[in-house]
């Protein structure tokens, strides 16, 4: 485990059940509460359709979608990086400056604490799913725990995924999450909805890519790409009396 | 072009050796014109403790319009220990397209000395059809620095659509990130106009405000109002807060702002 | 303004620098400075108003309305698994509240409860708990579960065992937790990864055929209740069939029938858990 799989096609090969177990809306990490602002977006912005919830996606994918992927990849780099150094030693350290780039990045004090929260539920799913010493360090993290995208990256990790496995399953993951709550909240076509969800592969990919390429470098110099609305809405959605979704 | 313009403010003895701002270096380049304009400073910073004659006021006049395609533009501040300092622009700025679809970049980093105030508020840069431009601004703050930064965008002239578009803003303490957001519209960002990021607003803006009196920023009360909407008050940390607001064009962006700003601003 | 007023030669540098001494005070001879002006001195500079940033503070969730699943600062990973959790499921409006209610009255005074309520969309069965009184507002928490009770409290049980974990944190040692599902269908059960034990409550008025059709909650709960026996007469519910048709399914397992508009202090129910929490604590 902690050893990142590269080359040949069978090592890619090895990596992936895990990757798609990961990536599984199923897999269990409190994911399902969220609709990653699909809720709010639907109500306050009437989407009601396919082509407005595309737009949605497209819009969610290039902006905190970048950004989670960027910082999923950096995390996971980070954390096979500090393996190698010193058994993981380092981890926190390592990990630190992406909490404050990802607090800086994450204006909305409501996505702030649902990013920590699933970040924490990441760090307890995983640590039982593939045990690995630096996840449980990162439970003994003070505070409100690590940041979603940190804690994904850590997993996957954890899980022997090299980085740009991780920016994948979180551009993904940027895109899955909304769609299914699109299903609930509308009750548009589930086939259709995983129409549009393949059919934006090609910019999941290119997204992870760009999000991979920093993810060697500071934290600091990581995308910064911002969903305003998505930020606002957030604020206001947060203050509903009645909501399906927690986010 | 290339115009570098740098601008440093700095606290000096003045009458009686109360020691008072002053600029301490002004260097206009090229289209980047800085003029200090003898202002009086906003009402409201009497709450941070400044004497409204007592701070420098400099306004930038960026040429007759704002970056053109090719332009790489630079303006560094330093405003020092203690200072104050209120930078502004003349006008807002038109950001157009240059020959042979060039990019353009104007870059603006200012440092905010320990127990400093610095009011940054360049007007409106308009995202015009054609252009392809890249702003970014960095701010750093040291310990006890007091900040209000304003910046607002027009996401296209009227009845267009906006060029490739991307404004940074990148606000730090002692190094370390507060606020770094950065907004893309145009072709060459997808799903710009989407529910996610602007869905057809015009205008955005974004208010950063960093006071070490915490308690001055409860002031700031509600995080959400149904009377002013697509707007939000954001607590960035105990000591910085954050407005941010969309809208539909400039004058009710402005009017949004000035709403929310309005509890912080009034002095008791 | 239209692009073609920008005409300026863009080649030719103008450049004139001057570091000069540039005093405010040269600028403007308006006497501002003197003793006449109205400073607020008391809030000049005033060093002994800094406070150094800390990261997050307890109020970021300020937007949000006063029960929702709160953040505490405390550390993580402390693993406390003394409170017995008993989980409470059943159909829409069987009496689930109401049973949590009547366990809180009657157990608060011998023991340390809290509660974690699961609701669809809003947060009425904390409101509901809350407006009665029956525990302090520190000692409930609503998790919210994206419209899914079941999945919550089931297949993905992340937020239900950190609401339960901040509570124990929080709160300790405590004796007992409470995990009330939002009304489901028949089949929505708890995972054994979340509680140690559940009650299944259904009532007399979704009829007297409820225990026949079975289903994982009637057949396998640790405790079937059947509620609102007051209500039989007038529903035309037969008792012994829902208890002939309870024990089939269930074996060994018990079957409480309550009325808790007739006894709200849940006297069979709160015995039974005594009995397992004596079992627990062994
Ligand atoms: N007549 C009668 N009414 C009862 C009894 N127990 C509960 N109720 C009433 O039944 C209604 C629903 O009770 P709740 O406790 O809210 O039911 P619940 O199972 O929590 O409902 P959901 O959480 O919405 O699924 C309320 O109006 C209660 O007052 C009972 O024993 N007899
Ligand atoms: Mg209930």
């Amino acid at each position: 485990m902690g050893t990142v799989q590269t080359g040949t096609p069978m090592a890619d090969l090895t990596g992936l059940p895990a990757l798609m177990q990961l990536a599984d809306g199923r897999f269990p990490t409190g994911g399902h509460a969220h609709s990653g602002g699909f809720e709010a977006a639907a109500q306050r912005e009437g989407i009601n359709d396919l082509p407005a919830m595309e737009e949605f996606l497209i819009g969610r994918l290039r902006t905190t979608g970048l950004v989670a992927a960027a910082f999923t990849a950096a995390a996971c780099q980070y954390f096979h990086q500090a393996m190698a150094a010193d058994q993981g030693a380092s981890l926190l350290d390592r990990l630190a400056p992406l909490g404050r780039e990802l607090d800086a990045r994450t204006p909305s004090p409501v996505l702030r604490t649902v990013s920590r929260r699933l970040g924490r539920q990441l760090i307890r799913t995983g640590r039982v799913v593939w045990p690995h010493q630096g996840l449980d360090r990162l439970a003994s993290v003070p505070g409100q725990g690590v940041h979603q995208p940190v804690g994904l990256g850590a997993v996957a990790a954890a899980a022997g995924q090299p980085p740009a496995h991780a920016a994948v399953a979180a551009a993904q993951e940027s895109i899955a999450g909304p769609a299914t709550a699109a299903v609930r909240l509308l009750g548009l076509d589930p086939f259709a909805v995983n129409a549009v969800v393949a059919r934006l592969g090609a910019e999941v990919v290119r997204v992870a890519s760009e999000a991979t390429g920093p993810a060697d470098g500071p934290a600091s110099a990581l995308p910064a790409s911002a969903g305003y609305l998505l930020d606002v809405s957030a604020e206001f959605h947060a203050t509903w009396e009645v909501r399906l979704f927690a986010s | 072009m290339r115009a570098h313009a740098k601008l440093g403010v700095r606290l000096r003895p003045g009458a009686q050796d109360t020691p008072r701002s002053h600029v301490s270096r002004l260097r206009s380049h090229g289209p980047l014109v800085l003029r200090p304009t003898g202002e009086r400073l906003p009402g409201w910073l009497s709450r941070w403790g400044a004497d409204p004659v007592d701070g420098v006021t400099v306004r930038l006049a960026a040429g007759a319009a704002g970056p053109l395609g090719g332009d790489h533009w630079r303006l560094d501040v330093e405003v020092g220990d203690g200072a104050a300092l209120q930078l502004g622009a003349v006008s807002a700025s038109l950001v157009l397209p240059g020959a042979h679809a060039a990019r353009s970049l104007s870059e603006t980093t200012i440092s905010v000395g320990a127990d400093a105030m610095l009011v940054w508020s360049p007007a409106a840069q308009i995202a015009a059809a054609g252009c392809r431009h890249a702003g970014l601004s960095r701010i750093d703050l040291a310990p006890g620095a007091r900040l209000c930064a304003r910046e607002e965008v027009v996401i296209g002239r009227y009845g267009e659509e906006p060029g490739d578009f991307a404004q940074r803003l990148r606000v730090t303490r002692s190094g370390e990130a507060l606020y770094d957001q950065e907004l893309a519209v145009g072709a060459a960002s997808a799903g710009w106009n989407s529910p996610a990021v602007v869905a057809d607003r015009k205008a955005l803006g974004s208010i950063v405000v960093v006071d070490p009196a915490t308690t001055n920023l409860d002031l700031f009360t509600a995080a959400v109002s149904p009377d002013v909407p697509d707007t939000a008050v954001m607590r960035l940390a105990p000591d910085a807060v954050l407005i941010t607001s969309l809208a539909p064009d400039m004058i009710s962006l402005r009017h949004r702002l000035s709403t929310t700003f309005a509890g912080f601003a009034a002095t008791r | 303004m239209p692009a073609d007023q920008h005409d300026h030669d863009h080649n030719h540098e103008h450049e004139h620098e001057h570091e000069h001494e540039h005093d405010r005070s040269q600028d403007h001879h308006h006497g501002h400075d003197h003793d006449g002006h109205d400073r607020h001195d008391e809030h000049e500079h005033d060093s002994s108003v800094l406070v150094r940033p800390s990261g997050e503070d307890p109020h970021t969730l300020r937007a949000t309305p006063p029960h929702v699943h709160r953040d505490t600062l405390e550390p993580l990973g402390r693993e406390t698994r003394r409170a017995l959790r008993v989980g409470i499921g059943g159909p829409v409006g069987s009496g689930k509240t109401a049973l949590v209610a009547a366990l809180c009255r009657t157990l608060n005074p011998e023991l340390a409860i809290a509660v974690v309520t699961n609701d669809i969309y809003t947060t009425e069965d904390a409101d509901f708990l809350l407006r009665n009184g029956v525990l302090p507002s520190e000692r409930i928490t609503a998790v919210e579960t994206g419209a899914c009770p079941h999945t919550a409290i089931r297949d993905d049980i992340s937020t239900n065992l950190e609401a339960i974990e901040e509570l124990e944190q929080k709160l300790p040692p405590l004796d007992l937790v409470l995990v009330e599902s939002g009304g489901d269908n028949l089949t929505a059960t708890f995972s054994r990864g979340l509680i140690h034990r559940q009650i299944f409550v259904i009532d007399v008025a979704g009829g007297d055929k409820v225990p026949r059709k079975g289903g994982p909650g009637v057949s396998t709960s640790d405790l079937l209740v059947i509620n609102k026996i007051d209500l039989a007469p007038m529903v035309h519910a037969d008792l012994a069939v829902m208890d002939r048709d309870a024990k089939a399914k269930r074996g060994d397992l018990p079957v409480l029938f309550t009325s808790l508009t007739e006894d709200p202090t849940a006297a069979t129910v709160t015995a039974w858990i005594r009995e397992k929490l004596a079992e627990h604590q062994r």
